[in-house]
């Protein structure tokens, strides 16, 4: 199963973490920084693999991690998935992220916090992978969305007040 | 704190807000995150779900990222759920599922109505919210009350919530496990379902279920048969081989009948994931079938020529997994391996290491340790370490199984302490004693190794090398017969540097002095024959040395040190009568003797007297507990 999924900033800030394997919320940031503390001193051009993570983590738990510009994609699982197909899902949440938001960059992580999780909850649930084609899980976003802004459409009077000067 | 008031909700600030306030805030972020904090709870008890379910939002928002406590806003979390906009529930169950503990919050009960109602809702959107956030707060009660709504999911008409359930099954499984009964006859239906989205998932859950116990699942074994030979998904693949992994072991004639299939699967597939899979099912499993593993290393041979590190790191895993029962296959691809061992991956290098080990055997030994130290040499203070780690570790197991020439042993491991960042001090000192004690041929380049290190002026700076000297002055006090300058040893033994090093090394150091002069002695004496004057001179100089400790009168029968049974401490200092070889002093002359003898004494005796006395103390303390015995060789 995938035990957690994080998405690190270059400077060691998290911008995305959720948990299949239950942790209390001060060892989920020990957490997130011991990963951190390990990518950072890592070069490119190397594996996206790491393999003992010491005992932080599971004796089994491997990492698999991307880097995209600012940001480090890491899905943490056991030996009950394959690395590479790990490396590809993250692939498909990145690919997923990019036809969301048009060519996705930090900031747009950072201020869409609760729709990283709709997306995330398409294609991960309870550490199992549901779906594997970024298509799909577009069209299941949407889907939501839409039905999200009809919903929302009737109680747009009660939007505070400097979201409207924004507009 | 009073309820919010109409301007908060009219000027409440919105999730978009916080996040834009603490990315522009100059100064320590927890003075905001408080004053939020404040504010926040206040807006939070209102009753319009609008302004509950924005300050939930934020609060969730500094809960996951910031690691705030929001435990006090369990029961908020639940009101806001029972919403009938898609909005509000949205925020409210992933506050539930960030922030709900299902050991410890007890108002998750509360919510088992809500659940269910969301679970037969029609909307599917609301019953993928309620299937996720069940599986992060699920409790053993809950899991009982909502496995009839689950279990109607698993036939539902959309793929994507049949999908979910299957996948939260297995959560409901571990924590009700009368759930099993219910549900597994619609589970193992799904496997014969078109969609193989729907068959992927069913297959992930029993791979899951086959790693605890796999022979429940065996009976299963002709389904996943169909869909090995019959799918060309690969994900579904992978998760049908990882099953086989622990199916095989206790079927053997699963064994014959999968190797085809998985063959021609790795001869066909052009997806890497799935043929790494092969690979390492056919390595780990069926490594009995030549044929197979043949195909697999030519796969291996691919893998570690491909530029992607990704894939010349798999394929050294690989490697390690097929070592122990084929080495012919790690031989095939020595050359890679070694140039692996200065990669710029360190995980690479690692796995390089342990490859070039498991290569490791008598005939090779020599050649593999020489390349190993020169890449010792050129590499950083952490993988030189590991490389010696590995060395010492490789050549003693079973009591020195793979070294013949001892002589040549002993070298390398005076080599591997002048490496400037060996840290190995405690590992390659017992090694040196050890086979000082075990092998006898080998004590004199022993000796000849330990004076190297002992008069080397570089090994006291580094810190981690004293307790090789420590055992380089024992094994010269004890073997000193086979020296041929022992004057060098007792000098190297007193130098004035020795102050730098911890006081239980030194100790050792001047019992080996000891050792030295009395060995002079008794050489004298027993080339002499016995008295003249001097003779009884320096018998009374012993008894001297004998009064001003007593400890020296109290000790025991002599004990000899040439016996390797397990009884005796050869540590033991005081034994004045040894048996001894004199092959290397017959060129020296009787005056030189004296000389060194003398020579040893009056450094002693120079130094003040309460410093001999502590020295004294010092070397007789400590000197039975420093080294242990062996066991019978």
């Amino acid at each position: 199963m995938i035990k957690a999924v994080m998405v690190i900033n270059g400077l060691g800030k998290p911008r995305l973490s959720k948990f299949y394997e239950f942790q209390p919320a001060e060892k989920q940031q020990e957490l997130i920084r011991h990963v951190y503390a390990v990518l950072s001193g890592r070069p490119d051009n190397v594996s996206n693999f790491i393999r003992s993570l010491g005992t932080v983590f599971g004796p089994d738990t491997r990492l698999v991690y991307k880097h995209y510009a600012t940001l480090y994609f890491v899905f943490l699982f056991d030996n009950s998935e394959n690395e590479l197909a790990m490396l590809d899902l993250i692939q498909v949440f990145v690919e997923t992220l990019d036809k969301c938001f048009k060519s996705v960059c930090e900031l747009d992580v950072v201020f869409n916090y609760s729709k990283m999780h709709t997306i995330l909850d398409e294609i991960i649930l309870g550490g199992q992978v549901l779906e594997t084609d970024s298509v799909e899980v577009m069209r299941a976003v949407e889907e939501i969305s839409k039905l999200e802004s009809t919903t929302s459409a009737g109680t747009m009077i009660n939007k505070s007040i400097p979201s409207w000067w924004a507009r | 704190m009073s309820g919010p008031t109409l301007l908060d909700s009219l000027f409440q600030r919105s999730l978009e807000d916080l996040i834009k306030g603490l990315r522009l805030y100059v100064g320590d972020e927890s003075t905001f995150i408080s004053k939020s904090l404040d504010e926040i709870r206040r807006e939070i008890k209102s009753t319009d779900p609008q302004t509950k379910s924005i300050a939930l939002q934020k609060l969730t928002y500094l809960h996951s990222i910031h690691g705030v406590d929001m435990s006090w806003a369990s029961f908020h979390a639940i009101e806001l759920s029972s919403s009938h906009s898609l909005n509000f529930k949205r925020v409210a169950y992933l506050a539930a599922s960030l922030s709900f503990d299902p050991s410890t919050t007890d108002v998750i009960l509360l919510l088992t109505n809500q659940l269910r109602k969301d679970l037969q809702s029609p909307n599917s959107h609301e019953v993928s919210l309620a299937l996720n956030a069940l599986y992060f707060i699920a409790t053993p009660d809950l899991a009982r009350d909502l496995t009839p709504e689950v279990f109607i999911l698993l036939n539902s008409n959309k793929g994507s919530t049949r999908k979910k359930a299957i996948a939260l099954i297995l959560r409901l499984f571990e924590l009700y496990p009368d759930a099993v009964r219910v549900c597994f006859k619609r589970l193992v239906e799904n496997l014969e379902n078109s969609d193989p989205g729907i068959v992927s998932a069913v297959v992930g859950v029993f791979c899951e279920l086959a790693r605890n116990e796999a022979k429940s699942y065996l009976p299963l074994a002709p389904e996943f048969y169909k869909i090995l030979v019959e799918s060309r998904n690969n994900w579904l693949l992978i998760k049908v081989l990882k099953i086989f992994l622990e199916l095989a072991p206790l079927e053997p004639r699963l064994g014959k009948r999968l190797v085809e299939p998985i063959c021609d699967h790795l001869k066909r597939t052009g997806a890497k994931s799935l043929a790494f899979e092969c690979v390492r099912t056919i390595v780990t499993s069926f490594s009995e079938y030549e044929f197979a593993v043949r195909l697999a290393v030519e796969k291996i041979k691919e893998f570690l020529n491909d530029d992607d590190p990704n894939l010349k790191y798999l394929g050294l895993q690989a490697l390690t997994i097929v070592a122990p029962k084929h080495l012919w296959a790690v031989m095939e691809n020595k050359d890679f391996v070694i140039r692996s061992l200065s990669d710029a991956d360190a995980n690479i290098k690692l796995e390089a290491l342990q490859l070039v080990l498991a290569m490791v055997s008598e005939d090779n030994v020599m050649d593999i340790c020489k390349v190993l130290i020169n890449y010792a040499l050129k590499s950083d203070p952490e993988f030189c370490n590991e490389i010696l780690g590995c060395i010492l570790l490789a050549c003693s197991r079973n009591v020195y199984e793979i070294i013949v020439d001892f002589d040549w042993y002993v070298s390398l491991l005076g080599e591997m302490t002048r490496i400037p960042h060996c840290q190995k001090g405690e590992e390659i000192e017992n090694q040196l004693v050890d086979i000082g004690m075990r092998v006898k041929d080998a004590r004199p380049q022993l000796v000849r190794v330990g004076r190297d290190l002992l008069i080397d002026p570089a090994l006291f700076g580094n810190p981690f090398v004293h307790r090789i000297l420590s055992a380089a002055a024992w094994v010269s006090g004890e073997y000193v017969r086979f020296s041929k300058n022992p004057s060098e040893l007792v000098e190297a033994l007193l130098q004035p540097r020795t102050s730098l090093l911890p006081s239980s090394i030194k100790a050792v150091y001047i019992q080996s002095a000891f050792k030295v002069l009395t060995f002079y002695v008794h050489h004298y004496i027993s080339t002499k024959g016995v008295i003249s004057s001097a003779s009884q001179g320096v018998e009374d100089l012993m008894h001297g040395r004998v009064q001003e400790n007593p400890q020296f009168v109290r000790t025991g029968p002599v004990a000899d040190s040439d016996t390797d049974d397990g009884g005796l401490n050869p540590m033991m200092l005081h034994r004045p009568v040894r048996d001894v070889s004199v092959e290397s002093f017959e060129d020296m002359s009787v005056a030189h003797e004296w000389i060194y003898a003398f020579h040893v004494l009056l450094c002693f005796f120079s130094l003040p007297r309460e410093w001999r006395l502590l020295l004294l103390k010092l070397a007789f303390s400590s000197s039975e507990s420093h080294y242990k015995t062996p066991g019978p060789t």
